[in-house]
């Protein structure tokens, strides 16, 4: 769901710019008034400004509203403790059902490593950093069956690419 | 006897002191085509890897990883540097010794900070995230480590010189740097001339690098200290918060240095001249604020990082670019409609700049929210945002600057330019918009071995980077075989 309004957001607007741009380009060899061009500037610059303060404000304010720090949850029905390692993943596996509430707290032992889970379609759903020092909670409730794979997103040296985990989500509540 | 009064705008070089600066500035500017270069071609080397057309070795693959991040950054920190100081001394009386000693100690570094990649194995990513520089599970020594991080130090030791002489400069010619940033004018009724555009953008580049070389220093001076002694520790959180600070700050900087290219080159194809308003100055100094406070966008997957201050990363992301992004790209566009203008490959290099810049902000920004960067943080779709803004934006800008300095000394534009123009701004769209369907398909970044179903968009990504490769390969050649000219 965000990937897709993060490509549908750049695409269109990403787009609208390049025609903008492409037509200012092709009729530039022509000549006008620079006055005139100066007062359509200015007029369009304070439209961009309103334009961008009535799409920024609710957009910033209906996102934070979606951020993954929630502290205040419910208590979880599962809880998993993952610590990052060069270069291998050590993850507590109790059983997970689809609906329950699952903590995963996430640390690190030597380095910063990346949380990354991603499922069956190999398509990231969620993540934090693995900090050493630091305990990362990310509070999930799967819904669908399946095995999840955890890879590495934050750079931790050579064997960086290797780091795979898993979970593994069952049907019914355990 | 006091000197007679001299107005603002004028100018303080002499025909000499500008051929000794022009010089100075063709060397620097070459040095920026030549590295431009070779790092695409190392850019291209590890995505043709990760397609599979051949196979690099993690540990060389990593150490080239590192080796193009950490370049990409310091030369593009030169290359702008070279476009303000050319811009800058028309209107303030620099030291071209501190240029030259910049320089110095730039050349310095590189050599530490190569030896210390491909000879001591080095592979930490540019962004010598602690406490991985002391932590290689034995693949690179400590004294490698250390070697990188005094070469990143030694670099950046030069340009706070650079930017000290910048500021000493600028607040001797207009007292103080209010008045460079046009307070009077932005927020009182002075009716004198502002500063030029040049001198605002080069004030604000000046004022946000300081501090922020200054605690890169400090978090390079850490880490080393780690890297030979490994019982002295640094909270990890810290650490993350200050090279995130200095990393930002720093390449937000080039922009705003290479922008100066626009600024006074493009009026000289548009026949309006660039002009100082009251939205512009407000654009800016807000802009500087906002730069310095954004950087928490890094970490907002560190939970463990204060919610307010990713609630505030996450509201300047949305605002800290926009200001001068708007102020510049509306402006770019009214002052080239219909101004008659001739396009040249340095003027249309100039222009695309700005829309490769624009263009770039909006994944970015997308990017910047919390909720959307939970399954974006680290995948490709970093790198596709950052490539479109810093190489058809910033990148985009030097290499106008350097066809301006060409064909300043009569070089004309041929059909090879302008195809090598194409190349670079419609390959560089595509190699770049490849990195974003591959970050939409929740590919990882810095993966040096891909998984199958990956490698069909690694494959088309390494043939748009082999266009943009051979683009800027006639760029590059033709500013070198006319550089002796322009230092002439």
């Amino acid at each position: 769901m965000e990937q897709r309004i993060a490509v549908l957001v750049s695409l269109v607007l990403g787009v609208l710019l390049i025609g903008v741009f492409a037509y200012v380009a092709r009729t530039a060899s022509a000549t006008g008034n620079a006055e005139a061009m100066a007062a359509s500037s200015a007029r369009w610059r304070r439209t961009a400004f309103v334009g961008l303060l009535l799409v920024f404000i609710p957009a910033i304010g209906f996102s934070l509203t979606k951020m993954p720090y929630s502290s205040g949850d419910a208590p979880a029905d599962v809880v998993v403790e993952a610590t990052g390692n060069q270069w291998a993943w050590k993850i507590s596996a109790p059983p997970i059902a689809v609906g329950q509430r699952v903590e995963i707290r996430v640390t690190a032992a030597d380095v910063n490593h990346g949380f990354g889970v991603y499922d069956g379609k190999n398509r990231l759903i969620t993540q934090t950093q693995a900090m050493p020092g630091y305990t990362n909670v990310i509070r999930h409730t799967f819904t669908e069956v399946g095995t999840y794979r955890i890879l590495c997103l934050e750079y931790c040296g050579l064997g960086h690419h290797t780091m795979f985990g898993e979970l593994v989500v069952t049907g019914g509540a355990q | 006897m006091t000197a007679p009064a001299r107005a603002l705008d004028a100018p303080v070089v002499t025909a000499s002191t500008e051929s000794q600066a022009r010089g100075v500035v063709a060397l620097y500017a070459g040095i920026t085509a030549l590295v431009f270069a070779l790092l695409m071609v190392f850019g291209l080397l590890m995505r043709a890897s990760q397609a599979g057309v051949f196979t690099l070795p993690p540990d060389r693959f990593y150490q080239i990883l590192t080796a193009h991040g950490i370049g990409m950054v310091a030369i593009s920190g030169l290359g702008g540097a070279a476009v303000m100081w050319y811009f800058l001394s028309r209107y303030v009386a620099l030291s071209r010794g501190i240029l030259i000693a910049n320089l110095v100690f730039f050349l310095l570094g590189v050599v530490l900070v190569l030896g210390a990649i491909f000879i001591g194995g080095f592979a930490a990513g540019w962004t010598f995230l602690y406490p991985l520089p002391a932590r290689s599970v034995g693949t690179w020594s400590a004294a490698a480590a250390a070697t990188y991080l005094v070469g990143v130090v030694l670099v950046g030791v030069g340009f706070l010189l650079l930017f000290l002489d910048t500021t000493r400069a600028i607040i001797s010619k207009y007292g103080s740097l209010g008045k460079a940033l046009g307070w009077p004018q932005a927020f009182g009724n002075s009716t004198a001339d502002p500063p030029p555009p040049t001198v605002v953008a080069s004030t604000v580049a000046s004022i946000i690098n300081i501090p922020a070389i200054a605690v890169g220093a400090v978090i390079l001076t850490l880490s080393l200290v780690n890297a030979l002694a490994p019982g002295f520790a640094v909270n990890a959180l810290l650490a993350k918060n200050l090279i995130y600070f200095f990393g930002h700050v720093f390449i937000n900087s080039t922009i705003y240095m290479s922008v100066i290219a626009v600024y006074e080159i493009l009026p000289q194809y548009t026949g309006r001249p660039w002009k100082s308003s009251k939205p512009f100055l407000l654009a800016w100094n807000a802009t500087m604020l906002m730069v310095l406070a954004v950087y928490p966008h890094h970490l907002f997957m560190d939970y463990a990082n204060p919610t307010w201050a990713n609630v505030l990363g996450q509201i300047l992301s949305y605002t800290s670019g926009l200001p001068v992004l708007a102020v510049t790209a509306v402006a770019t566009l009214g002052y080239v409609n219909r101004s008659g203008i001739k396009w040249s490959v340095t003027a249309a290099l100039l222009f695309v700049s700005i829309l490769g810049w624009s263009v770039g902000v909006i994944p970015a920004i997308v990017d910047g929210t919390i909720a959307i960067n939970r399954v974006m943080h680290n995948t490709l779709w970093v790198p596709g945002h950052f490539h479109i803004y810093l190489m058809l934006g910033m990148v985009a800008m030097q290499f106008g600057f350097m066809y301006y300095l060409a064909s300043s000394r009569g070089a004309a534009d041929t059909a090879l330019d302008r195809a090598a123009f194409w190349m670079f701004v419609l390959g560089g769209l595509a190699f770049a918009t490849v990195f974003l369907a591959s970050g939409a398909m929740s590919i990882p970044r810095r993966w040096a071995v891909h998984l199958a179903p990956w490698i069909g968009l690694d494959r088309l990504g390494a043939f748009f980077a082999l266009i943009v490769v051979a683009g800027v390969v006639v760029f590059v050649t033709k500013f070198l075989t006319r550089a002796r000219s322009i230092s002439a």
